[in-house]
């Protein structure tokens, strides 16, 4: 037999071990890049002005993004109010009653095909359900689109961290005569709340960032977020639309980026202390 | 000892570190050509740390360490610019569990000979038919080479995995209690395989079944904790151990 | 309150899945029907666009949201793939801070993707589906990269251990033993990026250029769906915004038989 060289062998691994190690760079460096500019452009804006006035249209002095700010919190708690107790309810269906069952796995698949419902399908779906409906758009609708969007993925979750409670456990909740739904909600939630909690959070901060559904909901008002039920709210990433996209003056081009700011910080924050609670918790 | 004996591998003042952590300490054990060599001794001995040595397997893991000297045909297989795909063309191993490729029976087989030779469609054949039946498998796959290697039953496998091994014409083969996952009827039939590739290649097994080690051996060496007690012809070896500590192993594990 | 009442309000929350699932598909049928009514399936072999004339078809934004995702899968998938690799081979100071930073890429919301694409890559590639397609394949690399790593982790130590034995290079373990194990999981890897993309709307809307029309090149303006919807709602009337949803409800389809697909290939692979 004529034996190959392990030459050309060798330099094609070293050529593949290259490629992949400055591949895994580039994403990292475009992280920092990206992590870099909102920084760079968006903590020049920042002054307890810029974050505590509403935002005006352009020309007015003492401009700034306090009522998106309050618009994106409201908007989003007022999803997760929607969402959690039905999501959670389903993921403890999934996980204590339904299990392996075939009827189980039916809702999970749709839950899993859910979860890849593009959230501008959501938000058009949300203007035909709601703001046709009631005939106005509303901070509300936003929270209602947000919802659809958090169901599936806090349900999931749910699912998951109950799913980790050890089996042996369920069984001496029961032997001590405890009901299964006591015996649930008690103590087999409780020794999963970790998890789901973090699941929870990581949802909130995903939807409040998003901007699609609320083009077609919860819209944009310069003013405090009063008419939450009634009228648009105000939120952070469509001011950023609106300032980046329709707007021709540099200075809200300038404040776009430092809502940008606002908004990364707060749902990076949210992903960094929920993470380190997970790995915490696991340990 | 005689001295008419030729050994393929000798192995000088071998040491090993998981980390911090020592697992063989200063270890010197020779191999003999075309004879098998068994390794035994209790669980976390060091035993298949030993024989993980031989091919560098353990350099996949971070942290894994030897230090000491393995002359292959008196050259250093620990030495910096050896080269690595050629050792283990030259040194095979087979494992615990079978671990046929996820691809079918015959690709299994071609896979090393493709890595390592320039064959022809006929030749590449001719050499997997031949590596199949040197595995003693060839009669029960000749008809579905196609088949996926993962649907044959575990003793196939492990013949399988044993064809793949010796196809590209390895000259030691390391075996890492190869029958500990399989049924006994299948561990016999392996058993009797190795007697018969004992011509060809060089042997050396890791086992926990001193009766296997006596059955199919010709040399045996005692580990314990990561220390080589005692090495002898097989037949000495367990019928005349000299070490307290052998007689001891021995007399608990053959009352077993 | 009563075990079998828990069990049933449990139960009725599961169903929301299948019910929401449902109405999706009703509303946005219903509301796009007066453009099916209209064109019929015309509308999906047309690229005409033009309000003011009333004529509409699918086509423009349906050919750029394909042209976009698949090109971004194609410039993230050997991405993804290399970096996985390197990050469950990489000692552990390497592969954490890295896979921590994929997940805040993930958690960056696709509006600043937007406005950072507009500063950054758009002064070199225009306003295009080139632009489109790169802003893509950054947001979804992190998505299909934690996917792959799943499966690669998943190929058992002793079988690359035995192809190591073999006298295997690195590249050969990984292209003829890992591929051909995980391949069913990252099939599905690549199916939730492709997913992710073809729904992807702010970022694509901000660099994309908007032009409703089959794109002629890499470097002309384009449009998708999803940022059609974006653009174009809230000034669309009567059949306009019929075929809005219609074009939605295409969306929908898409992304529904693309999530399926997903989901049979990385069941087949055995990762949740």
């Amino acid at each position: 037999m004529i034996r190959r060289s392990t030459l050309p062998r060798r330099i094609a691994d070293s050529l593949f071990k290259i490629t992949s190690a400055v591949s895994s760079s580039l994403g990292l460096l475009i992280m920092i890049i990206i992590v870099s500019t909102i920084l760079y452009y968006g903590a020049s804006m920042l002054s307890i002005e810029f974050l505590t006035s509403p935002s005006k249209p352009y020309g007015e002095a003492g401009a700034g993004i306090a009522n998106a700010i309050l618009g994106t919190l409201l908007i989003t708690f007022g999803a997760a109010l929607i969402a959690l107790p039905p999501a959670m309810a389903a993921g403890i269906y999934l996980a204590e009653y339904g299990r392996d069952s075939k009827l189980a796995s039916i809702l999970r698949f749709t839950g899993n095909v859910l979860m890849g419902i593009p959230s501008v399908v959501v938000g058009i779906f949300v203007y035909a359900l709601v703001v046709v409906t009631f005939g106005r758009f509303s901070g509300f609708a936003g929270s209602v689109a947000l919802a659809f969007l958090m169901f599936p993925v806090v349900m999931r979750t749910t699912e998951d961290m109950l799913r980790m409670v050890n089996d042996s456990l369920r069984e001496s909740v029961l032997a001590l005569g405890e009901t299964r739904s006591r015996g649930t909600l008690k103590v087999i939630f409780r020794a999963a709340r970790g998890g789901i909690l973090t699941g929870v959070l990581l949802a909130l901060a995903r939807v409040s960032g998003e901007t699609a559904p609320l083009l077609f909901t919860a819209l944009f008002a310069d003013s405090w977020p009063t008419s939450y039920f009634s009228g648009p709210t105000a939120s952070l990433p469509v001011l950023i639309t609106d300032y980046t996209m329709n707007s021709p003056f540099e200075a809200m081009h300038r404040a776009g980026w430092g809502a940008a700011f606002v908004i990364a910080a707060i749902i990076l924050a949210v992903n960094l202390v929920s993470r380190y609670y997970a790995e915490k918790e696991k340990l | 000892m005689k001295l008419n004996r030729k050994y393929k591998i000798r192995t000088d003042n071998l040491s090993f570190w998981y980390g911090e952590r020592q697992a063989l300490f200063n270890n010197s054990l020779d191999i003999e050509a075309n004879k098998i060599t068994a390794i035994i001794g209790p669980s976390g001995c060091g035993k298949s740390t030993h024989l993980r040595v031989y091919n560098r397997i353990f350099e996949l893991y971070r942290g894994q360490k030897a230090e000491g000297k393995i002359l292959l045909d008196g050259e250093n297989i620990l030495d910096e610019d050896v080269d690595l795909l050629d050792l283990r063309r030259r040194i095979g191993m087979i494992f615990q569990k079978p671990t046929p490729f996820p691809m079918s029976v015959f690709d299994n087989v071609a896979y090393p000979l493709k890595l390592h030779y320039k064959l022809k469609g006929s030749e590449l054949e001719a050499r997997v038919e031949a590596a199949l039946k040197g595995a003693s498998l060839w009669d029960e796959v000749k008809d579905s080479l196609g088949k996926n290697g993962l649907a044959l039953s575990g003793g196939q496998q492990q013949r399988l995995s044993i064809a793949r091994a010796i196809a590209a014409e390895p000259e030691v083969l390391l075996m890492d209690e190869p029958t500990s996952a399989i049924d006994p009827i299948a561990t016999a039939k392996i058993e009797e395989l190795m007697d018969s590739l004992r011509e060809r290649f060089t042997i050396v097994i890791v086992t926990h079944n001193m009766q296997q080690a006596a059955r199919i051996s010709d040399t045996t060496a005692f580990f314990y904790r990561g220390r080589i007690v005692e090495v002898g012809d097989t037949k000495d070896f367990f019928n005349n151990p000299k070490d307290p500590l052998t007689q001891d192993y021995l007399s608990v594990k053959f009352k077993k | 309150m009563s075990e079998r009442v828990f069990k049933s309000l449990t139960f009725a929350a599961a169903s929301l899945t299948v019910v929401l699932a449902a109405s999706f598909l009703i509303v946005l049928w219903f509301s796009g029907f007066e453009a099916w009514k209209t064109f019929g399936l015309k509308f999906l072999f047309t690229d005409v666009w033009n309000p003011s004339s009333g004529e509409f078809g699918a086509l423009g934004a349906l050919s750029g949201t394909l042209f976009t995702s698949l090109l971004a899968l194609l410039i993230a998938t050997p991405l993804a793939f290399a970096a996985a690799m390197w990050a469950s081979d990489a000692p552990k100071w390497i592969a954490s801070p890295l896979s921590r930073a994929m997940d805040m890429l993930a958690a960056i919301p696709s509006v600043i993707f937007g406005m950072w694409g507009i500063d950054f890559i758009c002064p070199h590639f225009g306003f295009s589906l080139f632009s489109a397609s790169l802003i893509l394949s950054i947001m979804i690399l992190p998505y299909i990269t934690a996917v792959m790593r799943d499966v690669i982790t998943m190929t058992p130590d002793v079988l690359k251990e035995s192809a190591y034995g073999l006298g295997a290079t690195r590249f050969e373990v990984v292209k003829d033993v890992i591929l051909s194990f995980g391949k069913n999981g990252l099939a599905g890897g690549i199916f939730i990026g492709l997913g992710r993309a073809l729904g992807e709307t702010m970022a694509v809307l901000f660099v994309a250029g908007g032009l409703n029309m089959i794109p002629s090149g890499l470097f002309d303006g384009c449009t998708t769906i999803a940022s059609a919807l974006a653009n174009d709602f809230a000034e669309a009337e009567g059949l306009h915004r019929s075929v809005l949803f219609a074009l939605g409800f295409i969306l929908l389809m898409l992304e529904f038989a693309i999530q399926i697909l997903a989901q049979l290939y990385l069941k087949r692979g055995k990762i949740k």
